[in-house]
This record gives structure tokens, C-alpha cells and sequence, in this order.
């Protein structure tokens, strides 16, 4: 959570230098939701995301030199360079993206289930949206077929309060999220997406549920940004205070203090962690501003798969 | 060989295939119990099951998208659109996901898939459902679209198609399931990507595919009366876009007409003809001239709706102007 943090803040850094191109959506805040479902999953079990992406290409083992390389554009990215900030994926840790239309990737997470159920293996999809991405066809489309057809996919919603910068109450008949699972059958939960363990604990009994064969599972963790939808959110749509009582309740600072009260790390561990991620983060920052540009053929390449 | 129907080409190389490899089935709307709206999969959910022939909801996005995660994880999913009008509900995962996912990740993820459906007008189903909108498709790096005229290629070319890596579209025409051909039995694979003569000749060429080859062949044996002799070069696969048995007739015959059943603008017709000036301007010897569908919503009443698709007469009379 903290190397997320500080890739991310570093980047947003970078964005306004003018090094990294696009849109730039940062996870700053959210961090213990993808925390949490990437150290319950096991090794079969696929993850998949929408363009809020660097977080969990992090914390599934890509590393900050290739999330930082993507973001500068490079050929050492772990897209090599073509997909930028919303499109990162690495499918060998079974991680498959990063997707940029809102709601798209439902569907194809359904597939995905539905390829693993076909093949009798025992994995699980875990597929993460937002709260804006729950009033879109494509969402209702793929829960239904999730449960018509019992598929190994566990629905996460990250409820940050906004949906680009309407919130919740203004953009979905129903403000509670989890109904709308409700409304498919889909057993469901709402709970607290800030604090690690809580998410951990959540994605257990999740995770075991699907893998019993009982078909799809729906979780809404509630969640905050801090940062803006993108880099030029001007944010007329919510009051500084906001921000600084969800910060108050922070990811890291609710993880730390478990850590030191179960003691399970000392304040001397955790100031170890922070400058080695700072040095981690520095390192990549320079690998990814010395790596080269992508060579001009790769135009060309990867458009379809060779000889077919 | 024997002489058998689009439908039933179609049918057995969806059989073959499945009995060839347990990773390809099939998805869409009614495919199964029902046996398919154009009957192309009856028999099929008895003899495979339910789990290879799979009934969906009429939700395209979940068609469309379901096909494609499950082609990422490595099986070989046809989808079946129920027509290609209802693939403008699908939009987002046609164009926007399936032939971008390889490119994005850096060449990652593959999409071995198949979208199986039936574009076409001329029965009389109204302006919604009786569109030929595969240029469209054929817009977009990444996706392949291939759409045959004849039974031996529906079957060569699906073949082929679901062999292959790559997300492709695969359009049927809803008024050539009876037509008949020779096809081949067995192993019979036609390579995507390739145009081909389908009739030879040498006084002026006619590029065209799907429905309007059939049009066209017919329109070529009037001429043939007449001492007319043109060159049928059938595309089949409109991208990618095979110019070289077009530009090959046209060297010849330096003349040409381009028969699409889909609006002109911005349209097949538009596409090979620009291309024939590009690769071939110096044997221009007439303005080369499109065959299309009128540019109107298609009608119910038959008799409009049949005053606006092509017919032989066009093809003959714009023919005729070019020589």
C-alpha cells in the first residue's frame, strides 16, 4: 500500500512535468481494496479491473519499474508502451487489466468464469468496478449472466462515493449498491473497504462461498479517493472537509496502527519500509525515464497474432 | 461432389470443428433447444449438450463480451449474433475491446473468437432488421471480417476461422442459406484474407462479395449473351482487404464495376474503388462505377424494398457504362 501510494504520487508529479501523456487515474485512498483481494486469492484465481489500474498492477507483482516505464511510454512498460495508465495487465501472474470503457470488462469477466467452469478448474474471477460503472447495461447484463449460468466470478464493487464527480445519491436509484445484486440473486455484502483486514477477512468467506460451487458473489466495499477522478478533476463537487474525514481514516494509518498494536511490527520496521520504497520508487522513476521509446515497427505489431 | 446448401456448409463446418476440437462451442440466442433461428445449429445441443451449445439471454454485450473472456482464458468460443443488427448493442466489445485487447497489452492476450451472424435485407423485415453494415466492422485494425458468397467458402472460410487466433466476424446472408453449391466433404479450409476469380473474363471486372456475388454471377451470364465477358473477383474477406486478383483483373480489362449490397457512402464500394485508382491508375480506361443499395432506410412493401436493393439489371446497366 505504501509503494502504491508513493508510484502514485510521484507519478501525479511526473503528469504535471508533462512526462506521462493521457489521463492519469490515481488509487490514492482505495489502496486496501485490492490489497486485501490479491493477498486472499490464490494463484488460480484471475483478476481483473477497470482504468484505475496502477494499484493493482502493483500489488500483483508488477513491478514499480514496469508500472512507471508504461507511464512514461516506454518500451520497457509492461505494455510495452501501448497502453499507458489504464491498460496494464500481466497475465502470467493471471492479471488481466486494466480496462478503459466503463462496465466493458464485466462481461468479458463473466467469460472468463465461464472459461474456467468450462475447463473444471477451480479458479475464480475476481472482477472490480466502480459505482459508476453499476448503472451501465453492460453491468446488469454480465450479473445476470453470472447467475444464470452459476459462474465462478466474485463481483467487487469499489464504492468511492463518486462516479467521476456525480455522486452516488445523484447517479444511482439506489444508493446502497449491494442491492442491486440483490436483484439477481447474487448473495451479497456491503463493508469496509478502508481497512485491510476487514477486506481480507470479507474476501475469505467470498472466495470460499464461490469455490464451494455456489455460482457468483457480490461485495461492495466502501471506499474513498482522494485525489481527483483524473488529473484535471477541478472538483467543484465536494467540500475539502470530506476529504480530510476520509483521511482520517486512511488505509496505511488504520494497517500500521494494527500492525503495531498486535505488534506484529515495530515503528522501527515500518520507517524501514517507507525509505525503501522511496528508494524503490526513485529507481524506477529513473529506470523508466532511461529506458527507450518504443521502436517505430512496434506500430505495427501485436495487431493480430502472427501466422493466423 | 456434392451438391448441398449454404445452410447445411455452415452447419457441418460448425460440427466438424466441434467434434475436431472440445474447446470450441458455441453461445447466443436460441442456438440450442430451438436450434437456431436460421436452423444452421439443429441437432447440434443434442448431440454436443448443453455446455458446448449454450442458450444465452438476449443481452449481445454479454454474448459478445462473454466470448471474448472466454477466448482470453483459451477456449474457442461462436458467438452467435442473431442478426447483424442486433451487433450495435454488442458495439463496445466488437470494435472497442476484442481487436484492441492484443495491441494494448502489448501482445499479451490472444481472442481466438468467432462472431457468427446474418446481415442482408429483402425479406421484408423492416428498416431495423434488414441492414448491411459490414463495412462498418470492416473499419476497425484488429477485427477480421469475412463474409462469404458461396456454400464451399461459408464452410472453408468458417473452418478456418474458428482455427484461427484471431477475433473474427463472420456474416452470413440471410437470403443465401438455400442457395446450393459444390462443397467439398471433410477437410476443407479456404485461407481468410484471400480474394479469388470466380468467374473468368475479359472485357471488364466486377468486385463483389456475400449476396452480391450471386447477383453478380447472374448478372455476368446475361452479358455473357450479349458476347459480355466480365471477371467475377469475389473478396470474401473484406479485412483484410485482399486487392490482388482485383488489381490483376483490372490490368486486363481496365474497366470496372464494385456491387455491394450496403449504402454506397463511405461504403465496400468506396473502398475498392479507391484503391483500383491508388494501385492501378495508369489502366484506367472508364470511370469505375458502384453498385449499391439506395440511400434510404430499407421499406417493408416489396416492391420499395426491392427498388431499393441491387439487382441484376443494375449491375448489367452499370456494366455497360464503363464499357
Amino acid at each position: 500500500m505504501v509503494l502504491i501510494r508513493r508510484v502514485e504520487e510521484r507519478a501525479a508529479e511526473l503528469y504535471q512535468q508533462g512526462l506521462i501523456g493521457g489521463f492519469l487515474h490515481l488509487y490514492i485512498g482505495q489502496e486496501a481494496v485490492s490489497t486485501g483481494l490479491v493477498a486472499t486469492r490464490q494463484p488460480q484465481d484471475r483478476l481483473i479491473t477497470a482504468y484505475r489500474d496502477h494499484g493493482v498492477a502493483l500489488n500483483v507483482g508488477i513491478s514499480a519499474d514496469q508500472v512507471m516505464a508504461e507511464l512514461l511510454g516506454k518500451a520497457t512498460g509492461i505494455s510495452k508502451g501501448k497502453g499507458g495508465s489504464m491498460h496494464m495487465a500481466d497475465v502470467t501472474k493471471n492479471y488481466w487489466g486494466g480496462h478503459a470503457i466503463v462496465g466493458a470488462h464485466l462481461p468479458i469477466a463473466a467469460g472468463m468464469a465461464l472459461g474456467d467452469k468450462y475447463m473444471d478448474s477451480d479458479g475464480i474471477t475476481i472482477c472490480m468496478f466502480g459505482d459508476g460503472a453499476t448503472n451501465i447495461g453492460f453491468f446488469h447484463e454480465a450479473l445476470n449472466l453470472s447467475k444464470v449460468w452459476d459462474l465462478p466470478v466474485l463481483w467487487v464493487c469499489e464504492n468511492n462515493q463518486y462516479g467521476m464527480g456525480t455522486a452516488v445519491d445523484r447517479h444511482s436509484a439506489v444508493v446502497e449498491i449491494r442491492q442491486k445484486a440483490e436483484g439477481y440473486q447474487i448473495p451479497n455484502l456491503r463493508s469496509d473497504g478502508m481497512d485491510l483486514m476487514n477486506v481480507i477477512a470479507e474476501t475469505e468467506k467470498a472466495l470460499e462461498h464461490i469455490r464451494a460451487g455456489n455460482g457468483p458473489y457480490f461485495l461492495e466495499l466502501m471506499t474513498y479517493r482522494y485525489r481527483g477522478h483524473s488529473m484535471g478533476d477541478p472538483e467543484r463537487y465536494r467540500e475539502k472537509d470530506e476529504i480530510t474525514r476520509w483521511q482520517k481514516n486512511d488505509p496505511i494509518g488504520i494497517y500500521h496502527r494494527y500492525l503495531l498494536k498486535e505488534k506484529i511490527a515495530t515503528k522501527a520496521n515500518l520507517d524501514k519500509v517507507e525509505k525503501e520504497v522511496e528508494t524503490e520508487v526513485e529507481a524506477a522513476v529513473e529506470f523508466a525515464q532511461n529506458s527507450p521509446e518504443p521502436a517505430p515497427e512496434e506500430l505495427y505489431t501485436d495487431i493480430y497474432v502472427e501466422g493466423s | 461432389m456434392a451438391q448441398i446448401t449454404m445452410r447445411q456448409a455452415i452447419s457441418d463446418a460448425l460440427w466438424e470443428e466441434m467434434e475436431r476440437d472440445e474447446k470450441v462451442f458455441i453461445m447466443g440466442q436460441e442456438v440450442g433447444v430451438w436450434g437456431g433461428t436460421y436452423a444452421v445449429t439443429k441437432g447440434f445441443y443434442d448431440h454436443f449438450g448443453e455446455k458446448r451449445v449454450r442458450d444465452t439471454p438476449i443481452a449481445e454485450a454479454a454474448i459478445v463480451g462473454g466470448a471474448i473472456g472466454a477466448a482470453m482464458v483459451g477456449l474457442r468460443p461462436v458467438a452467435e449474433l442473431m442478426t447483424i443488427n442486433f451487433a450495435f448493442v454488442a458495439m463496445d466489445h466488437i470494435v472497442n475491446e476484442a481487436p484492441k485487447l492484443r495491441y494494448m497489452f502489448g501482445g499479451q492476450m490472444k481472442v481466438p473468437m468467432v462472431i457468427r451472424t446474418v446481415g442482408g435485407g429483402g425479406r421484408q423485415l423492416g428498416a431495423t432488421h434488414s441492414q448491411t453494415p459490414d463495412a462498418i466492422f470492416a473499419h476497425f485494425p484488429g477485427l477480421k471480417v469475412v463474409a462469404p458468397g458461396t456454400p464451399a467458402d461459408a464452410k472453408g472460410l468458417l473452418k478456418s476461422a474458428i482455427r484461427s487466433d484471431d477475433p473474427i466476424m463472420f456474416i452470413e446472408h440471410s437470403t443465401l442459406y438455400q442457395t446450393r453449391g459444390e462443397v467439398p466433404e471433410g477437410e476443407h479450409l479456404v485461407p481468410i484474407g484471400k480474394s479469388v476469380v470466380q468467374r473468368p473474363g475479359e472485357h471488364v471486372t466486377i468486385a463483389t462479395y456475400s449476396k452480391m456475388l450471386q447477383v453478380s454471377l447472374q448478372a455476368a451470364d446475361e452479358l455473357a449473351k450479349e458476347g459480355i465477358q466480365a471477371e467475377v473477383v469475389d473478396l470474401r474477406t473484406l479485412r483484410p482487404l485482399d486487392m490482388d486478383p482485383v488489381v490483376e483483373s483490372f490490368k486486363k480489362t481496365n474497366r470496372a464495376v464494385v456491387v455491394e449490397e450496403g449504402w454506397r457512402s463511405y461504403g465496400v464500394g468506396s473502398e475498392v474503388t479507391a484503391r483500383l485508382y491508388e494501385q492501378a491508375f495508369d489502366y484506367v480506361d472508364a470511370p469505375i462505377r458502384r453498385v449499391a443499395q439506395k440511400e434510404v432506410p430499407l421499406p417493408y412493401n416489396r416492391t420499395l424494398e426491392q427498388s431499393a436493393l441491387p439487382q441484376v439489371a443494375d449491375v448489367i446497366q452499370a456494366v455497360k457504362e464503363v464499357l
